[in-house]
């Protein structure tokens, strides 16, 4: 089936440097540095990351963190509750706008 | 990607050669209490395959003949092969280390009571399966219920004395992953399992092992089935490390099958590839010389990829 999303293309995510090879370098030495053994432990930081890539919604980060997680002693448990933390604020990021809601209406209501 | 062991061996200039061998591991057999997911050997309750009382004297021979530093008794469940008691007693003497294979769940029945007193009283180091600290990941490797016995088991062996601080007795865990992916650097995970265990359960123990799942057997057969085989074997190939092959356990161990015949590693037993290329029995050799090629398959990726099998 024909889909937007080939698990496969994320094999050819270097492919991205062909055009901007400096640029394509910078970021991937970063990302290198930014998920290596840090203050934050790398299973630690995976964590983070599969948490971002449900709020992103990102397939391919979906699936390269989840792999990501478990091999680095991670287990489903922890990575589901990873997951409720983007949930909670994502979803706490819609309701407090209420607030914003609550005081344009105001403005505009008897 | 091409999958192809002794390419990748020939392409890195590199001979997979025996070296002195200090270790004896012997395959009791494939009856087993479990029928854990992952397993290269399937083993599982109702195999016929069990050591004999002969071939287990024939083994103590050929133990006598070649001395070990380490002998090490898998399965299968080694606790099932009748006369495995009187197996110990006589490779006590002939081995520094002696370990014994557990799955924890049969020694938590009384039945097994004694073999684990005669254990205890050998000072025989036992190597137990234990994927992770969490029920589900457990559970779904090796079947519902292990989890929970398994934390049972372990506490019980703390309270006789194995895998506490400065303790004889050994009790080492082997982790491989709950399914088709890397296991966890080594040393992470036995920081993160000694933390944890003690932590939630007041359970210790003396080291833990990492090792990646080989695709053989049970394994294999669920990758095919699930449409992992591919991307695991690429995984496996990709993570080829040559550093590794200087310290594989293959180079210096010589494992025994149930009936009696000689193999480079108890993974070249489940594959059917004999070592140095022919069915040769214990009671007929004679010599295990330093230089002696090694059988290959393409599951020896699983021991060479990232920190290696050793």
């Amino acid at each position: 089936m024909e889909t937007y999303y080939n698990p496969t293309d994320l094999g050819k995510f270097a492919e991205i440097g062909n055009e901007a090879p400096e640029m394509a370098k910078k970021f991937f030495d970063y990302y290198a540095t930014v998920f290596a053994e840090g203050e934050l432990t790398a299973r630690e930081k995976s964590l983070i990351a599969l948490a971002v890539a449900h709020a992103v919604q990102c397939p391919y980060c979906i699936d390269a963190y989840t792999a990501s997680c478990l091999e680095k002693g991670s287990n489903q448990a922890e990575m589901t509750e990873a997951i409720h933390v983007a949930c909670a604020i994502r979803g706490g990021a819609s309701l407090v706008h209420g607030v914003q809601m609550i005081n344009s209406s105001r403005k505009i209501s008897l | 990607m091409e999958i192809n062991f002794a390419k990748t061996l020939a392409e890195h200039h590199l001979h997979l050669q025996r070296g002195k061998t200090t270790t004896l591991q012997i395959n009791v057999g494939r009856l087993c209490n479990l029928a854990c997911r992952h397993c290269h050997v399937e083993a599982g309750p109702g195999r016929p395959e069990v050591m004999d009382r002969a071939t287990m004297a024939d083994v103590v021979l050929f133990a006598k003949r070649f001395p070990f530093q380490t002998i090490d008794i898998t399965g299968g469940a080694p606790e099932l092969a009748p006369g495995i008691d009187t197996l110990l007693r006589q490779l006590r003497p002939l081995a520094d280390r002696l370990i014994l294979r557990t799955n924890l769940v049969l020694l938590l029945d009384a039945r097994h009571a004694p073999l684990l007193e005669l254990c205890t009283e050998l000072q025989v180091g036992l190597t137990a399966s234990f994927p992770s600290t969490n029920a589900g990941q457990t559970d779904s490797q090796r079947g519902k219920g292990v989890w929970q016995d398994s934390i049972a088991m372990l506490k019980r062996l703390n309270a006789i004395g194995y895998g506490l601080p400065g303790s004889p007795l050994e009790l080492n865990l082997v982790a491989n992953p709950a399914g088709a992916f890397m296991p966890v650097a080594q040393c992470q995970a036995e920081k993160r399992f000694r933390m944890d265990m003690a932590r939630r359960w007041d359970i210790h123990f003396t080291h833990l092992f990492t090792f990646a799942n080989v695709p053989l057997g049970r394994f294999r057969r669920w990758l095919e089935s699930t449409g992992n085989l591919g991307q695991y074997r690429d995984r496996l190939a990709a993570g080829f490390n040559p550093s590794t092959i200087d310290g594989l356990m293959c180079r210096s161990l010589i494992s025994v099958s149930w009936d009696g015949y000689l193999y480079d590693c108890d993974f070249n037993q489940a594959a059917g590839l004999p070592c140095a290329g022919e069915k040769v029995h214990i009671t007929t050799i004679t010599d295990l010389p330093e230089g002696m090629p090694i059988a290959t398959g393409d599951h020896c990726y699983a021991c060479t990829a990232g920190a290696g099998f050793t």
